[in-house]
């Protein structure tokens, strides 16, 4: 029904099976939309959030989507700047991903603000002093340069192709992408630092508050870094992910190996450096504040010290040890395992960035806040998942995402 | 009038907790004279909008050791360094700002849109989310204070010192060809309501306010000092467990005393 939309030489489900699987992820992405509506008409009363607690579910995982969409940045500045040419075997992914993450991290900071209506207040009246300030900016200019990244992409649909005009189009836009691929990565570098910033300038919050190189604490530069680190697993993991559901290979091996290599050393040298930064935490910085580390981790029903070893020890040491060995990327369960347990320690740090920073009580009079979202607050979390879901199936289905896709996947005529 | 500039001040409390009762009259106070919202039901705490606070503190010891102390909790206008405090810094659109001149830091909700990186950043929960849109009892809208307009849903407030209150002194010194206000001239609502007298505002610079000499005590200590957040609320206790827990402390770590007044 729809093949003429297909791209040559390759196979796609039938189209009342592609349908129903849309219809089934759009009946999720309808139960997120109610509920955004829901919010945004009657307020953010529909949440549980509270004076204690917020920030909270959403700013996690805005936090955590634009971590794990990382590898786009990353991607791109290692395939046009760096010059590793293997690599635009999976850039286009990359970038759907990251389109697909940025997209959903603005969509939720505008359903997270109080007064929707006045978000343009963040860039008319901007505080430069202010790190939230910085991510506005650095999070709009980046997401618009992936929207170019990702006109190209559409433009070769097969249809669209055909009328001379976009073909040109898209061609030049090729021709120049090595340009706004530098500019994505140096805007991503501010704007995943500037993220990191948001808790370590929270002098008030001894759990968050970090020092640093002149106006930047140490959390800018190991968010960034973090980033680059895991963004490109996730990448790997999705790729494999819809390798599984579509039953065939379509990156070569030699692709995801390189991606996972540069990845597992970059978990690596991080998870070094995260390491640092807590041991000069504890060492240096909390005992000017009267804290010791403990306070942070007992008394309470779910922060216990098991989650800085999860963060640390599972979600980085482990996934670096197993990308940086050659057996271990070409095994493909200890590849699984790896860039699972990766995406795991990204969530769980940008997790206790937000929400453990909330947590803590700082006034000795105080007990800990814990809270638990409403359904409206889940419901749009899962709302970027099922607009990203369909984004990657109506993708996959008619654009030339995988470019080695019609090599591995020779269609008998 | 001369044409001199007005000297910069520093507007504080000191609050002797020793005199504390507990018994809320401060907070009703400022609630009335803000015009600060309240809801049908009022249990869930974390949703209340209560810009003085009243905590109650005990010793941790069992009966008949046991000991209480009532702590009343406005902004502690912080100072910071320089200015900086830890709410004004972050705010993305200005809509808080620390003013040189009175070192009160002001909130304008028309210009908040509702982020809540403030509230995030103020260890001390001064900070407030409108949850809901105000809604009065029937009748009560006519007893709201002219002075103070009500905010909007999805907006942060907080304690403003009763700035309304200052402009309005400096309107009538103005019109008295005055330049500067006596003591008594401008007071918070908080302070005049404590039956106790537990509260004092005052210029914390000017040696002829009773803030001056009192922030001085042996007995003073500020909330979270070792934070640098550089409070401009000052409390008062004779009782060494009280001090203590005004902040946080390692153990075998002495009560520390206030290391640079305002």
């Amino acid at each position: 029904m729809d093949s003429a939309l297909i791209p040559e030489g390759v196979k796609r489900c039938p189209f009342p099976r592609f349908l129903t699987g849309l219809a089934v992820v759009g009946a999720v992405l309808l139960w997120g939309v109610f509920a955004m509506l829901l919010c945004w008409l009657k307020g953010l009363n529909q949440t549980n959030m509270n004076d204690s607690y917020g920030f909270a579910l959403w700013i996690w995982a805005d936090l955590a989507i634009i971590a794990l969409g990382g590898g786009a940045f990353f991607t791109g500045f290692l395939k046009y700047i760096v010059g590793k040419d293997e690599l635009k075997n999976i850039i286009n992914f990359a970038v759907l991903i990251g389109f697909i993450c940025y997209s959903s991290a603005l969509l939720i900071l505008a359903i997270d603000i109080g007064q929707p209506l006045r978000g343009w207040h963040i860039f008319w009246h901007a505080n430069v002093h202010s790190m939230l300030t910085e991510v506005a900016f650095c999070l709009s200019c980046y997401f618009g340069v992936l929207t170019i990244e990702y006109i190209p992409l559409i433009l070769e649909n097969r249809q669209i192709d055909k009328i001379p005009f976009f073909h040109n189009l898209g061609h030049n836009m090729h021709e120049v992408m090595a340009v706004f691929a530098a500019t994505g990565a140096f805007l991503s570098f501010f704007h995943q630092g500037s993220l990191g910033g948001v808790a370590g300038v929270l002098f008030g919050r001894p759990f968050a508050y970090r020092e640093g190189l002149l106006v930047w604490p140490w959390t800018f530069f190991l968010f960034t870094w973090s980033a680059a680190a895991y963004g490109p697993s996730f990448t790997i993991f999705l790729t494999k992910l819809l390798e599984k559901v579509s039953g065939k290979k379509l990156v070569k091996d030699n692709v995801i190996d390189l991606l996972a290599k540069i990845s597992g050393w970059m978990i690596l040298t991080y998870t070094i450096a995260k390491i640092i930064d807590t041991w000069y935490w504890i060492k240096y910085t909390l005992p000017g504040t009267g804290f010791r580390l403990m306070d942070f981790y007992d008394d309470n029903m779910l922060y216990g010290l098991w989650i800085l070893v999860a963060e640390i020890v599972v979600g980085g040491i482990f996934p670096a040890l197993i990308l940086i060995t050659k057996k271990g990327r070409s095994t493909s369960s200890l590849l699984w395992t790896a860039v699972i347990l990766a995406c795991i320690g990204v969530c769980i740090n940008r997790w206790v960035m937000v929400l453990q920073v909330m947590a803590v009580p700082v006034l000795t009079f105080e007990e800990w806040a814990l809270y638990f979202p409403s359904w409206q607050e889940i419901a749009t979390t899962i709302l970027p998942v099922a607009y990203g879901i369909i984004l990657v199936m109506i993708s996959y289905r008619y654009l030339p995402i995988f470019p080695q896709e019609k090599e591995l996947n020779p269609v008998e005529s | 009038m001369t044409q001199e500039h007005r000297k910069a001040k520093k507007f504080g409390m000191v609050i002797d907790l020793d005199k504390c009762t507990g018994c809320g009259s401060c907070m009703v106070a400022c609630m009335a004279e803000n015009n600060v919202p309240f809801r049908e039901n009022e249990t869930d705490k974390l949703k209340s909008i209560t810009w003085m606070r009243v905590y109650k503190l005990t010793n941790g010891k069992p009966y008949p050791k046991e000991e209480i102390c009532y702590l009343p909790r406005p902004c502690m206008h912080c100072e910071g360094h320089k200015g900086h405090s830890p709410c004004v810094t972050v705010c993305p659109a200005i809509a808080t700002d620390y003013d040189m001149d009175t070192g009160i830091v002001s909130q304008i909700p028309t210009r908040c849109f509702g982020c809540r990186y403030c509230m995030a950043a103020c260890p001390y929960h001064a900070r407030y989310f409108n949850w809901w849109d105000p809604v009065w009892p029937e009748g009560m809208e006519k007893s709201l204070s002219p002075n103070v307009s009500p905010r909007m849903r999805g907006v942060v407030e907080k304690c403003t010192f009763c700035f309304h209150r200052y402009q309005l002194a400096l309107d009538k010194a103005y019109a008295e060809e005055r330049r500067e206000l006596e003591e008594h001239e401008y007071q918070t609502s908080c302070t005049q309501a404590c039956p106790s007298d537990a509260i004092t505002f005052g210029d914390l610079l000017n040696k002829n306010h009773a803030v001056y000499k009192l922030k001085k005590s042996t007995n003073a200590f500020r909330l979270l000092e070792k934070l640098g957040t550089n409070p401009k609320i000052y409390y008062l206790s004779s009782r060494e467990w009280v001090r203590r827990a005004g902040d946080n402390y390692r153990p075998g770590e002495g009560t520390g005393k206030i290391k640079s007044h305002h």
